[in-house]
């Protein structure tokens, strides 16, 4: 039985600790969706973290966990630079101005051979990531922001998102707390960057692209952004989407697609939709009473 | 009945691209009166307001409160202040209860919660149907509850000037009627009040202090019973 077990761990241990790494992805990028704001760098702001940890690694031999702190610093740092000129942009505009850093940090990457290794990415990053360290990390994360979204900042994202100019008129910052929400989105992006790097022995700037801040974006979206549990649940169904439908592999990104072409016409608010829900089951509840 | 001017605006500017929307303006609100600056559609009335919010950018002009200049101040340094605008179309969050959204008003107090709570009944008391209400998504609230929702968000701000932006827009008669009487009754108590309206004989009837603005411009002035008689006014918003 032990044996069955660990024998299946060595086969999927990846898999399941890449339930991880988009757990938090899907989790960085539902922090500025509810804050009103499609910015689209969360891969970008991965790659960050990703390359500055491995670097600090191999090259420089930093302890692990400063390796981790760096790993989330760098991306804050890069979200605060670029979020000052574009963060005033609003829709589509601020997801194409991020969509554009984004492509600015993979050239840089690629370009700069001695640092990063070029398009052939580092290899033989030590594999310091460990099942709890993740599990410590994805629970952590969902603690914080479950914390603050009962918090006069959480109340005031949901403000900002719902009415931009009313959320003004209430006194709160606008500015700041979207400032706030993008900083927070990078660092997460930047952890689950850390820790995927030192788990999967090597990263590459594909891995970082256009693909990968589309299928963020996907993860938060099919599983619903109107709760924690919604990201943490369409990122888990999209880690496993591939292994379950490994027969349809050449038309994964197919399907992909339809699946969330059928959720936003079906289901707009997510797979994990409390309200509908309620008006699925709740009538019955209701005539009881 | 008069006093110092609480509120002293002077040669406002504000501009939309090229094109200059208020053109340099002067008013004063003083404690505790009813002001009124009135005109037809796109005349500048909220765009004279979103400045004094800071929300919008002014291009010339002083905004002087209580004696401070606020004109450069940010959008919440300025609700901060006191100074707090109902934003026009109602604003109000709608996935968010009637409850959520009167707290949310009270953002930037930073005084107890049982002060808090105090304002909260005294809201519940002044809007009856917001308390029958109190746990309802905003969402479902009726044109007119809205309306009574977003001036009770902002009381919760606990304003010293409360700046309103076309409260009567798209309510039956009868709801104007009793949005009107609830704000005079909130002025009764000793709240400024800046009313911003379309609706010229109903502001007028209830103004202290009224402008009158046209194309960026303020042409008339007075008292509102003054300007109600006025045969221009008349001529021009009240169908002679």
């Amino acid at each position: 039985m032990m044996e069955a077990l660990s024998t299946f761990w060595v086969i999927h241990s990846n898999l399941i600790l890449s339930l991880g790494t988009n757990a938090l992805l899907a989790l960085s990028i539902w922090l500025t969706l509810s804050c009103g704001m499609l910015a689209m760098a969360n891969a970008a702001f991965m790659g960050i973290g990703a390359y500055t940890s491995a670097i600090l690694t191999m090259q420089f031999g930093w302890p692990f966990p400063a390796v981790i702190l760096a790993g989330m610093l760098a991306p804050m740092l890069a979200a605060l630079i670029i979020g000052l000129p574009t963060l005033r942009l609003s829709g589509v505009y601020l997801a194409m101005a991020t969509l554009a850093f984004g492509e600015v940090v993979r050239i840089v990457i690629i370009n700069t051979e001695l640092l990063t290794g070029g398009i052939g990415g580092i290899a033989g990053i030590p594999t310091s990531t460990e099942w709890w360290h993740m599990l410590l990390a994805v629970v952590c994360a969902l603690f914080v922001l479950w914390r603050m979204r009962r918090s006069k900042v959480g109340r005031a994202f949901e403000a900002i998102r719902e009415d931009e100019t009313a959320a003004g008129l209430m006194g709160i910052n606008v500015g700041a707390n979207k400032m706030l929400a993008f900083i927070l989105g990078a660092a997460l992006a930047g952890l689950a960057g850390t820790l995927n790097a030192h788990l999967t022995f090597m990263i590459d700037p594909k891995e970082f692209g256009f693909d990968r801040g589309v299928e963020i974006l996907t993860m938060a979206i099919f599983g619903g952004i109107g709760s924690l549990v919604g990201p943490v649940l369409g990122s888990a169904i999209f880690t496993l989407l591939p292994t379950v439908l490994s027969p349809l592999a050449d038309f994964r990104l197919m399907v992909n697609g339809v699946v969330l072409v059928l959720i936003v016409l079906f289901l707009p608010n997510g797979i994990w939709d409390p309200a509908r829900f309620k008006q699925w089951f709740g009538r019955k509840q209701g005539a009881r009473t | 009945m008069s006093h110092a001017a609480l509120l002293k605006v002077e040669g406002l500017k504000v501009s939309y691209g090229h094109i200059d929307a208020v053109k340099g303006i002067n008013f004063e609100l003083h404690e505790g009166e009813i002001t009124t600056l009135v005109g037809a559609n796109g005349a500048g009335k909220s765009t004279t307001l979103l400045a004094l919010s800071g929300l919008l950018k002014k291009n010339a002009g002083r905004v002087q409160f209580d004696g401070q200049d606020i004109s450069a101040q940010p959008p919440h340094k300025i609700v901060a202040a006191g100074l707090v605008q109902v934003a026009e179309g109602r604003a109000t969050l709608t996935t968010l209860t009637v409850h959520e959204n009167l707290e949310l008003g009270a953002y930037t107090r930073r005084d107890g919660k049982a002060e808090r709570a105090r304002d909260l009944e005294r809201i519940y008391a002044l809007f009856p149907r917001l308390k029958e209400r109190q746990n309802g998504l905003a969402g479902n609230l009726s044109g007119g509850e809205q309306q009574m929702l977003a001036i009770g968000r902002a009381l919760m701000a606990k304003p010293r000037v409360l700046l309103l932006d076309e409260p009567s827009m798209g309510l039956a008669p009868i709801i104007v009627q009793d949005i009107f009487r609830t704000l005079r009754a909130i002025n009764r108590e000793g709240l400024t009040i800046f009313l911003v309206e379309q609706n010229v004989r109903q502001a007028l009837k209830v103004a202290d202090r009224a402008y009158v603005i046209e194309t960026g411009r303020i042409v008339l002035s007075g008292p509102g019973a003054e300007l109600l008689g006025n045969p221009k006014v008349q001529d021009a918003y009240l169908g002679g």
